[in-house]
C-alpha cells in the first residue's frame, strides 16, 4: 500500500504545502501568499487535499516547517526547523547539491550539505537587509510587483549602486534616485546587486562549494540569481518548485518518520 | 517540590548576600564604598579593606529581574545611545540616580498591581485554571506585582519628610541589585572591554568622585611581553598611591598577600568546579556557571569565597557519585554556548534548550577568571589575559580546548549587541571551530541586558537548525 506525507512550510509571507507519495512522487501541491498568524496555513492545507482528492486522515504523516511551524494547533505530527526542510528538499531535487541558498521573507539561510544532509549553516542576523521583505519593500517604493522585479532588472542599461544594507536606508536611497530621474529598471538591477552583496558574505562565512541550489520564493527572480552568480562565481541552480522546497523537504522528512512509524 | 540547593550552592549565595549587606552598612556608618570592573585587581582594594560593589554583576542582576529595559530607557533619556553596552547604560542609569520601582498610588500609598503579571493559578492536581469570561488562564493573585516605574532619588531626597517620601524610598525594588549604595570611588580595569573606561569615566564625572584606572592594551600576541608587564606593574604602583590618598592608610602589605592568597585558592577552586562539566552526563550546566559569575567576580580576594567553592567542589564530587545532576532533563547532547547570556530572557533561552536535550557543557568564563599567579609580575600577566583582551589565536585555543575536554556536539554562539569586542571576531572563531573541531555552529541575535535585540522565534529556529545539524553529524 502506498505510503502518502504531507509537509506543510509555513514562512513570514507565505503558506506551502505538497503532498506526496512514497516519499517520490508529488501528488498535489498548494500555496497562500499569506503566512503564519493568518488564515495562509488552513487554507493552503484545505487546498492541498483537495487537489490531492484526499483527506487529512489519508494522510500517514504530516510534519510542519517554517516560521509558523509550532502554530498549527494539532494539525501536524512533528515540527523540524526549515533549515533541514530546504537542505532536504534541495537534496531531493538536485542530489548534487553541497550549498544551499535560501531567501525567505525574513530570514537568509547559507545551508553547507554533505551526503544530502545538513552539516552546518550560517542565517542572517536580526536585519531585513537581504531578506524577501527588503525587496518588497523596494517593490512597494518604485510601484511595481514584486514578481515582475527579475523582468525589470533585466532591461537595466547603466550600472547604480544602492550602497545602503539597511532596508530604511536603501528605500530613501532608491526615492532620491526617482527624484533625480534614473532609470526604474537601473535602480531594479542595483537593489539585486545590493541583495546579492549582503547574501553572498553570508555564503563566504559558511564556504560556498558546488552544486549550488537556491531555494524560496526570492529564487524566481532572476535578476538576483544572476547577481548572486556573478559575486559568487559559482553557477546557482533553481528549480520551478522554488517556492515548495521547504513543504517539500518536510513532506520527505514525514514520509521517513511515517515508515519508522510502521516498523 | 522546591529544588534542592546544595550547600555549596547556599555558601556562595551567602558570601554574596553578605558582601552587599556590608557594602550597604559601610554606607550607612559612613565608609567609602566604591564601584568596580569585574577584572579589577581586587586584591588591592582587599588590601585597603575598601568595600566595593560590581556593576557589571549588578546590571546582569537588574536585567535578569527584568528591569533592564526600563534602566536602558532611562540612560537614553539621559542622552546616552542605545548602540552602547546593556550594562553600561544600566549602570550609568543607576549612577544617575535612577531606580527600578514599584507604582504606589499617591493618596492612599496602595501599590498598584499590573494584572498581566504573575504566574497562571493551578488547581488542587496542578491544571492550570481557566478564566470562564476570557477563556484565557487566570493569574495567581499571589505571584502577581506592581507595575514598575522609575523614580529618581535625587528627587525623592528633596522631598518634605513624611509617609509619601517614606513610600517612595519603600517602593524601590527590593532585591539586592536595585539597592546597592551609590558610589564614592571607581575602580576601572579596561582589560574585560574597552567600552569599560568611558563607562567609569562617566560614572565619575556624574558623581564627582575619584577614579582609578588601569589601561590593559589589547595583547596582539598570545605570550604577554615584559615590556607590557612593566606597563601594568608601573599602573598597580600608581593605583596603590591614589588608594593610599583616598584612604588615608598606608598599603598593608599583609592584608594584600592574604587578599592574593584568598583569590588564587579561589580561583583554583573555581577551575575544578568548571572541569566537573567534562564529565557525561555533567552534574550540572553551564546556565549554573553563569549563576555564579557573580560569587567569583564579587569575592574572589574574600576567605568565604574560597571555601564555599571548595564546598561546591564537594557536592559535585558527590553529583557524580550518585550520578545526580542539576540539570532538568536527560542530556542528548552537549554545546559551547559562546558568550554572555541573555539576562532578560533566560526562560526563552533554556526552553528549546530542555526541549531537545541540549545541556551547556561549556562555557568561557572558566579561563576568563580562573587565573593562578606567583608574585606582583605574574599578576600583572594575569590581569593582562581577559576575553577581549587576548589575540583571536589565545581566544581560539581556550575555547577549543574547553569544547574537547568537556565533548562538545556544536556551538551556540550569541552575537551579542551589547558586546561589540566579544561579538565582532565570532564570524571568524565559528568558521575555525567547525574546520578544527568537525562540529555545527549556529549564531543568534540578542543581548546581555536589552530585551529589545533578542527574538524568540529566531532564536528557537537557529537552535532547532544546531540540534538537527548535531544529530546529522552523529550519523
Amino acid at each position: 500500500m502506498s505510503i502518502f506525507t504531507m509537509g506543510i512550510d509555513v514562512g513570514s509571507t507565505a503558506s506551502k504545502c505538497v503532498i506526496i507519495k512514497d516519499g517520490k512522487d508529488i501528488v498535489a501541491k498548494s500555496l497562500v501568499a499569506v503566512g503564519t498568524g493568518t488564515s495562509g496555513p488552513a487554507r493552503a492545507i484545505a487546498e492541498v487535499l483537495e487537489n490531492a482528492g484526499m483527506t487529512r486522515e489519508e494522510m500517514d504523516f504530516v510534519l510542519a516547517t517554517g516560521y509558523g511551524r509550532n502554530s498549527l494547533d494539532g494539525l501536524a505530527d512533528l515540527q523540524m526547523s526549515e533549515l533541514s526542510c530546504h537542505a532536504r528538499g534541495a537534496a531531493f531535487l538536485f542530489p548534487e547539491v553541497r550549498t544551499v541558498i535560501d531567501i525567505g521573507g525574513q530570514d537568509v539561510k547559507v545551508i553547507e550539505i554533505e551526503n544530502g544532509q545538513m552539516r552546518n549553516f550560517v542565517m542572517n542576523d536580526k536585519c531585513a537587509a537581504g531578506t524577501g521583505r527588503f525587496l518588497d519593500v523596494m517593490a512597494r517604493v518604485l510601484e511595481v510587483n514584486v514578481e515582475d522585479l527579475g523582468a525589470l532588472g533585466d532591461q537595466s542599461t547603466r550600472e547604480i549602486g544602492i550602497s545602503s544594507t539597511c532596508t530604511v536606508f536603501a528605500e530613501s536611497e532608491v526615492i532620491s534616485q526617482l527624484a533625480v530621474g534614473t532609470d526604474k529598471c537601473d535602480i531594479i538591477n542595483g537593489i539585486h546587486k545590493s541583495v546579492a552583496g549582503r547574501v553572498s558574505g553570508l555564503c563566504n562565512r559558511v564556504g560556498v562549494r558546488d552544486l549550488v541550489v537556491m531555494t524560496g520564493g526570492v529564487a524566481q527572480n532572476r535578476g538576483i540569481v544572476k547577481a548572486l552568480r556573478e559575486q559568487l562565481g559559482h553557477e546557482i541552480h533553481t528549480s520551478p518548485l522554488t517556492q515548495y522546497n521547504g513543504a517539500l523537504g518536510a513532506a520527505l522528512f514525514a514520509y521517513q518518520k511515517a515508515l519508522k512509524q510502521q516498523q | 517540590m522546591a529544588k534542592e540547593v546544595s550547600p555549596g550552592v547556599l555558601a556562595l549565595r551567602k558570601v554574596v548576600d553578605d558582601v552587599h549587606a556590608d557594602a550597604r552598612e559601610a554606607k550607612k556608618a559612613g565608609k567609602l564604598v566604591g564601584w568596580s570592573s569585574s577584572k579589577f585587581p581586587c586584591e588591592l582594594a582587599e588590601a585597603f579593606d575598601l568595600n566595593v560593589m560590581y556593576p557589571e554583576n549588578q546590571a546582569a542582576g537588574i536585567a535578569a529581574n527584568r528591569d533592564g529595559e526600563i534602566m536602558c530607557q532611562a540612560a537614553e533619556d539621559l542622552g546616552f545611545d542605545n548602540d552602547i553596552c546593556g550594562y553600561a547604560r544600566i549602570s550609568l542609569a543607576y549612577a544617575a540616580g535612577k531606580r527600578a520601582a514599584r507604582k504606589f498610588d499617591p493618596e492612599t500609598l496602595e501599590y498598584i498591581i499590573d494584572p498581566n503579571s504573575g504566574k497562571p493559578l493551578k488547581d488542587a492536581d496542578g491544571k492550570v485554571v481557566i478564566d470562564e469570561t476570557t477563556g484565557k488562564p487566570k493569574k495567581d493573585p499571589k505571584t502577581q506585582q506592581p507595575y514598575t516605574v522609575l523614580v529618581d532619588i535625587h528627587e525623592i531626597e528633596a522631598m518634605p519628610d513624611g509617609p509619601l517620601k517614606d513610600k517612595y524610598w519603600e517602593s524601590i525594588k527590593p532585591y539586592r541589585q536595585m539597592r546597592i549604595p551609590q558610589p564614592d570611588f571607581v575602580l576601572c580595569c579596561n582589560n574585560i572591554c574597552n567600552c569599560m573606561t568611558k563607562w567609569y569615566e562617566n560614572i565619575a564625572r556624574m558623581c564627582n568622585i575619584p577614579l582609578i584606572m588601569i589601561d590593559i592594551p589589547y595583547n596582539n600576541t598570545v605570550e604577554v611581553a615584559d615590556s607590557n608587564v612593566k606597563y601594568v606593574r608601573a599602573q598597580f604602583d600608581n593605583a596603590i598611591h591614589e588608594m593610599e590618598k583616598l584612604t588615608g592608610k598606608k598599603f598593608d602589605n599583609a592584608k594584600f598577600e592574604q587578599a592574593c592568597a584568598n583569590a588564587n585558592r579561589t580561583a583554583s577552586a573555581w577551575l575544578r568546579v568548571c572541569d566537573y562539566l567534562q564529565y557525561k552526563p555533567a552534574p550540572y550546566s553551564g546556565f549554573d556557571l553563569f549563576n555564579h559569575m557573580a560569587d567569583i567576580v564579587t569575592a574572589r580576594g574574600k576567605v568565604a569565597a574560597a571555601e564555599a567553592f571548595e564546598l561546591l567542589e564537594k557536592d559535585l564530587k558527590k553529583a557524580i557519585e550518585e550520578g545526580t545532576t542539576t540539570t532538568p532533563f536527560p542530556e542528548q547532547y552537549r554545546v559551547m554556548f559562546e558568550g554572555i547570556p541573555c539576562w532578560p530572557k533566560l526562560p526563552a533561552l533554556f526552553k528549546p534548550l530542555k526541549e531537545h536535550g541540549v545541556n551547556v557543557t561549556a562555557v568561557v568564563y572558566a579561563p576568563a577568571f580562573g587565573f593562578v599567579y606567583d608574585d606582583l609580575d605574574g599578576m600583572a600577566r594575569a590581569y593582562y589575559k581577559a576575553p577581549n583582551s587576548v589575540c583571536i589565536e589565545q581566544g581560539v585555543a581556550w575555547r577549543e580546548g574547553i569544547c574537547r575536554d568537556n565533548k562538545v556536539d556544536g556551538v551556540l554562539v550569541h552575537y551579542n549587541r551589547s558586546c561589540k569586542p566579544w561579538s565582532g571576531y565570532m564570524a571568524e572563531m565559528q568558521r575555525r571551530f567547525t574546520k578544527d573541531l568537525g562540529v555545527p555552529c549556529a549564531g543568534f541575535d540578542g543581548d546581555q541586558a536589552d530585551p529589545r535585540n533578542f527574538n524568540e522565534a529566531q532564536y528557537t529556529t537557529r537552535v532547532q537548525g544546531l540540534v538537527e545539524a548535531m544529530e546529522a553529524n552523529k550519523k
